[in-house]
């Protein structure tokens, strides 16, 4: 497509950008107007995503929606953008998540009450306007194109999310709001410290690929068509060692981010501290940029490299399967325990990226948004349960299906997603995943399928010790049932998890195509079946 | 059409869940005419088929695709055939039936509304997992049969057993539903699909370790769901839910899934021998086991269940036996659930009417109070013994004879099997029938003081009782009179007639001698002396079996106990080990150790900002030197 179009992609990013700006301008004591506007802008982001979707032909050119614009013309530096499905389908799932987290945490940056003298400065109008920021620099980064391009959003956004989780944590904390605030600092540290350092380690290879490039190439570029056209043409050829150090540097950042085991800790951290609707935007989106980039970045710019290190990789996304859920049914916090299954489920995608099969990798990338949907709607109504009464301890609940039944339906129907029954959503991504697993490694693909058993104990052990059971705490006797507010943000994500799960078509679709060129990047194709002419038959 | 068949209770389920309170008064009758109308489709859909030959009775209806990626392509696509068929009666038969037991039932339930939302899903899932033209959507189903039980057992959530019963059958089903998945991948992996045609027509061609391998894979499937040992454990606890849903799910369809999915899967397992001889010995196994339990039980539904689970071992080594036992194994299953369903129904009526007391020990002489219950009960009672000419008879008969049939060691050992549980069936069953409704009145007054005044039930429940004994009368006969149920599911499962070492007639004789014996047992020691209200300590076997013969504490022990401290020791290790580890190495690179702790002293802000500060002027230093 020229770049004398619309910048489509540029603006699906921007109006996110200026709405956030203008949130933050919005005077303190109209703090109701800056939440509406921050609703309008994310709902606006949403309909340029769906352009965005529309406008993409899945029977086209691998990127689409293309801009190039010179930028730091000295370093070959690059404002490119454009998307190809799987990248459609992360700014979508992001556009389409933020309305909701918005909405969800309406109140969770209203002026506290209480007037100690240690109490926090939180301005309502930052809240909203740090998540439009993020949903900015996500969406840029999908879009990217440029490998620096990427690297820059890929860091930024992790200072709005600092904020996110140190200035607007959650206040239900057990041991007091003075050990809470310790706790969220904390993990706010945590969250930036790990991420920092996968970051420096990843600006090192970014640097490393541009020496190579400018070796080799004469002038160096970060520009992943001009990239991938020398390596077609045959002009550029890393040497194996530079590969495999470029490769490890940027997957190590990627890893952090996903999270992958045993880089997982900050996020246990990150999502138990902040606030519900923060966590999910850490896991349903942010975090998304980490397996989204191993899909682009790690296999598209470093083939040989990816393969290498496949066995280790697979390896590592197993010990977070099991790993994951075992530790999720260890857990005594609510939103820990969700921290712990989505680091489960981030070896699942990782599995799938490595597995090297469609199968594999289109499963992954549904993974992806599904994930998005289920953690979202369990996260959210968790989110509204402890604003309720005050604590994340499950053993702080019982009952709560008998006063508040909707809550606990909708809990439910989160949680599972979570199991991915099937039927809904994530059942198609995680069998898929498995399939394509198990089609190249069947030894990976029967430990991977242990992590279905005890994702319905870790689901069904929460749902049981918080919703059922006699109501014998007085707390709990008190508990309204979901607000109209909470019922409009959780509502239609069980619609479309449901919708999803019976019909995934449209996505898989746009994702299909992308995963086949990332296939092709790695030059790999899908196992045959033994009895290939069963399938020819059919 | 066939879509149709699914698209009834899962509507029903919808507007039962979603909707508001103003259906409390209506729901549960909308529940009951959908479950009514496919009943109503399912019949007509059964009488064009009968116009059709044989061989040309399959329909096939494809909806849409559903999950197409790369190789694999799964679609939402039905297939309606004479094993599907007798399945979809059965399941909106029974189904249909057990809906309006449940008006009665469930009337003074607030939650009656969603008990009959469940039920309806229940019934889609069900219909859905018998008419499904390829595996993938046979999982679908099979999970959601399990999601309706898992809300069905723990219906009454506020009691903690039910709650726990819920979850243990769902976990120990998932286990099951992993072995499916695996099956499922070997069959994508082997013949690049896992529709039933093109698998199923080719598996032949497949290796022996695969096709053994696919066996073992899709029995471990039918040991979760049909409470097979060694994933048994979950179905006494199951009966923590209402009747209505031990005798429709836990009794008459969902728990038979198990052998649909082998006698579906024929093809695979007629191939891999070392498979069949898997499941024959599954089958045995649970035979005896189911049975050893229900002889053990004071508690009327959990002794009930117990018979389940062994009737059910009847019908996995009748399909373990191949073409010679599909038939029967599916026979057995109609009758069984005609005649089990029957028979949990009285045990509620009995309930319902003895302010829900369970323990047997506490009944006696309710034939008096309760003569409809009586004769329905002691019909299902009959049948399910063998007495001669009801359904049970012929049905089990004909699996006894398919046993013996296997021949060589193995078949006498099969036979014996089948004979000596006969004798078990009688003995147990006549023990419920003795303790329930003969011998003098051991009522007790309940925990709150209230002496129970047993009644007869309403009509709703009696009519649904009166309508499955006839089955349990009549059945078999009809099945058996021409060879008609054998004639009827050979285009599909095929069939090859057995033949046993020793002659049919001497079989049938034994078969009735072990009922004699087995009545005998019970009447001499039930029927001929007082019954004592607390059971006596009993022998060592007698405890083990009233405790599941300890399979149950075995699990508890080692797996949940085991899993617990494993989590907890994991969580010690991820909060100490591996984060300080992580941090640790960290440390060495850049001092990160000291930077946390400054935070938790009040530094945070600085340091994250300083940090970042220090990036961002890296990346400068890197560009301006680049540049110069």
């Amino acid at each position: 497509m020229a770049d004398t179009s619309f910048p489509l992609l540029t603006a699906t990013a921007v109006l996110p950008a200026l709405g956030a700006v203008a949130t933050a301008a919005v005077p303190a004591a109209r703090r109701n107007a800056a939440k509406w506007l921050a609703l309008v802008v994310s709902l606006g982001t949403l309909a340029l995503a769906a352009w965005v979707t529309l406008a993409f032909d899945p029977g086209g050119a691998r990127y689409q929606l293309t801009e190039s614009r010179a930028w730091i013309a000295d370093f070959g530096v690059r404002y490119e953008l454009g998307v190809d499905g799987i990248g459609v389908a992360m700014i979508a799932l992001t556009a389409l998540l933020i309305p909701f987290i918005i909405a969800a945490g309406w109140h969770d940056a209203d002026p506290l009450e209480d007037t100690s003298p240690n109490r926090r400065w939180r301005p309502t109008q930052g809240f909203f306007a740090l998540i439009l920021m993020v949903e900015a620099m996500v969406i840029i980064s999908f879009a990217a194109t440029d490998v620096f391009l990427f690297y820059i959003f890929f860091e930024a956004m992790l200072i709005p999310m600092y904020f996110l989780i140190g200035g607007f944590g959650d206040r239900a904390h057990s041991a007091g709001e003075a050990e809470g605030a310790k706790q969220r600092s904390y993990a706010a540290v945590k969250f930036l410290l790990y991420n920092l350092v996968g970051g420096l380690v990843m600006l090192a290879a970014v640097i490393g690929l541009y020496v190579v490039t400018a070796d080799q190439l004469g002038q160096g570029t970060f520009s992943m068509q001009q990239i991938a056209e020398a390596r077609a043409a045959g002009d550029l050829a890393m040497a194996t060692n530079i590969e495999r150090l470029l490769f490890l540097g940027f997957f190590l950042a990627f890893a952090i981010k996903a999270p992958l085991w045993p880089l997982h800790t900050w996020l246990p951290n990150a999502m138990g501290e902040s606030t519900a609707p923060v966590a999910v935007l850490i896991t349903a989106v942010v975090d998304k940029v980490g397996t989204f980039a191993m899909l682009r970045f790690c296999l598209g710019l470093f083939p040989e490299a990816s393969a290498w290190a496949t066995p280790a990789i697979i390896a590592l996304a197993l010990v977070s399967i099991i790993y994951g859920a075992l530790l999720a049914i260890g857990q005594r916090d609510i939103k820990r325990l969700v921290a712990y299954a989505s680091i489960s489920h981030f070896g699942f995608i990782v599995l799938g990226i490595f597995a090297m099969t469609s199968q594999g990798q289109g499963g992954a990338t549904l993974y992806m948004v599904f994930h998005g949907l289920s953690t979202a709607a369990l996260m959210l109504v968790a989110g509204f349960l402890i604003s309720r009464r005050g604590s994340r301890l499950i053993s702080d609940y019982g009952g709560v299906q008998k006063v508040a039944p909707v809550l606990a339906g909708t809990f439910l129907v989160g949680g599972l997603a979570t199991l991915s029954l099937p039927g809904l959503a994530p059942f198609i991504s995680e069998f898929l995943v498995l399939v394509g697993t198990f089609s190249r490694y069947p030894a990976a693909g029967i430990v991977a399928t242990v992590g279905i058993v005890l994702a319905a104990v870790y689901v069904l052990l929460l749902y049981q010790r918080t919703m059922t059971g006699p109501v014998d705490k007085p707390e709990i006797e008190r508990l309204p049932d979901l607000r109209p507010r909470e019922l409009a943000v959780v509502a239609p994500l069980i619609a479309l998890l449901i919708f999803l799960g019976l019909f995934p078509k449209p996505l898989t679709d746009i994702v299909n195509p992308a995963v086949e060129h990332t296939l092709s990047d790695v030059r790999k194709t899908d196992p045959e079946p033994a009895l290939p002419e069963v399938e020819a038959a059919k | 059409m066939i879509g149709l068949l699914v698209a009834a209770p899962l509507l029903g389920a919808a507007v039962l869940l979603c909707g508001g309170r103003h259906l409390n008064r209506t729901g549960h009758w909308l529940g009951t005419v959908l479950a009514g109308v496919s009943f109503i489709l399912a019949a007509v859909l059964f009488v064009d088929m009968l116009g059709r030959p044989g061989d040309d009775r399959a329909l096939h209806q494809h909806l849409y695709s559903w999950v197409p990626v790369g190789g694999f392509q799964a679609d939402i696509a039905f297939q309606l055939d004479q094993l599907s068929m007798t399945f979809v009666l059965l399941i909106t038969g029974v189904g249909t039936l057990i809906h309006l037991y449940s008006v009665g039932y469930m009337e003074h339930d607030e939650r009656r509304r969603r008990f009959f939302g469940y039920l309806n899903l229940f019934l889609a899932a069900m219909l859905l997992l018998v008419l499904a033209d390829n595996f993938l959507l046979l999982y679908v189903g099979w999970e959601g049969v399990g999601l309706a039980s898992y809300l069905l057992i723990g219906f009454w959530q506020h009691k903690p057993s039910a709650a726990t019963a819920a979850k243990k059958a769902f976990v120990v089903n998932r286990v099951g539903d992993a072995g499916l998945a695996i099956a499922i991948f070997l069959m994508f992996t082997t013949f690049g699909t896992f529709a039933f045609g093109p698998v199923l027509a080719n598996a032949e061609e497949a290796t022996q370790a695969t096709l053994t391998g696919i066996g073992l894979m899709l029995l471990l499937a039918a040991c979760g769901k049909s409470a097979q040992v060694p994933l048994q454990s979950w179905l006494g606890d199951a009966m923590e839910g209402p009747t209505p849903v031990s005798a429709l799910i836990h009794a008459a369809t969902m728990v038979t899934a198990g052998v649909y999915l082998i006698t579906r899967s024929g093809a695979i397992f007629n191939a891999a021998p070392d498979a069949q001889t898997a499941v024959v010995v599954v089958g045995a196994v649970t035979l005896l086991f189911g049975a050893i339990v229900g002889c053990a039980k004071d508690d009327i539904k959990k002794a009930l269940a117990g018979s389940t689970m062994s009737q059910i071992g009847y019908m996995v080594l009748a399909a373990g036996l191949g073409p010679i036992g599909y038939a029967f194994a599916i026979m057995h299953l109609v009758t069984h659930g005609f005649f089990k369903a029957g028979l949990f129904l009285g045990a509620g009526s009995v309930m319902h009417g003895m302010n829900d007391e369970v323990d047997m020990r506490k009944y006696g002489g309710l034939r008096k109070y309760m003569p409809v219950t009586f004769v329905t009960f002691g019909l299902g009672y009959l049948a399910i013994i063998g007495f001669p000419g009801l359904s049970g008879f012929f049905s089990k008969d004909a699996i006894i004879e398919a046993a013996f049939a296997k021949g060589g060691t193995q078949g006498w050992v099969l036979g014996a099997v089948t004979l000596l549980g006969a004798a078990i069936t009688a003995y147990y069953m006549t023990r419920v029938m003795l303790l329930t409704f003969f011998g003098e009145k051991r009522w007790q007054p309940d925990k709150n003081g209230n002496e129970p005044h047993p009644h007869e039930s309403p009509k709703t429940m009696v009519i649904p009782m009166a309508v499955l004994a006839f089955g349990s009368v009549f059945a078999g006969g009809l099945f058996t009179s021409n060879d008609a149920f054998v004639n009827w599911l050979k285009p599909v499962t095929s069939f090859e007639h057995g033949h046993p070492p020793i002659g049919v007639a001497a079989i049938t004789t034994l078969t009735v001698v072990m009922l004699l014996i087995g009545v005998g047992a019970a009447w001499l020691q039930y029927g001929r002396r007082p019954v004592p209200v607390v059971a006596p300590r009993g022998s060592l076997v007698t405890r083990a079996a009233r405790r599941d013969l300890l399979q149950d504490d075995f699990n508890h022990v080692v797996l949940v106990r085991g899993g617990e401290h494993l989590t907890r020791s994991l969580v010690y290790v991820d909060n100490k080990l591996v984060d300080g580890a992580v941090n640790g190495t960290a440390a060495a690179f850049g001092g990160l150790s000291g930077r946390m702790r400054r935070v938790q002293n009040g530094f945070a802000r600085s340091y994250a900002v300083s940090m970042f500060g220090g990036a961002a002027l890296l990346v400068a230093v890197t560009l301006l030197m680049r540049a110069v």
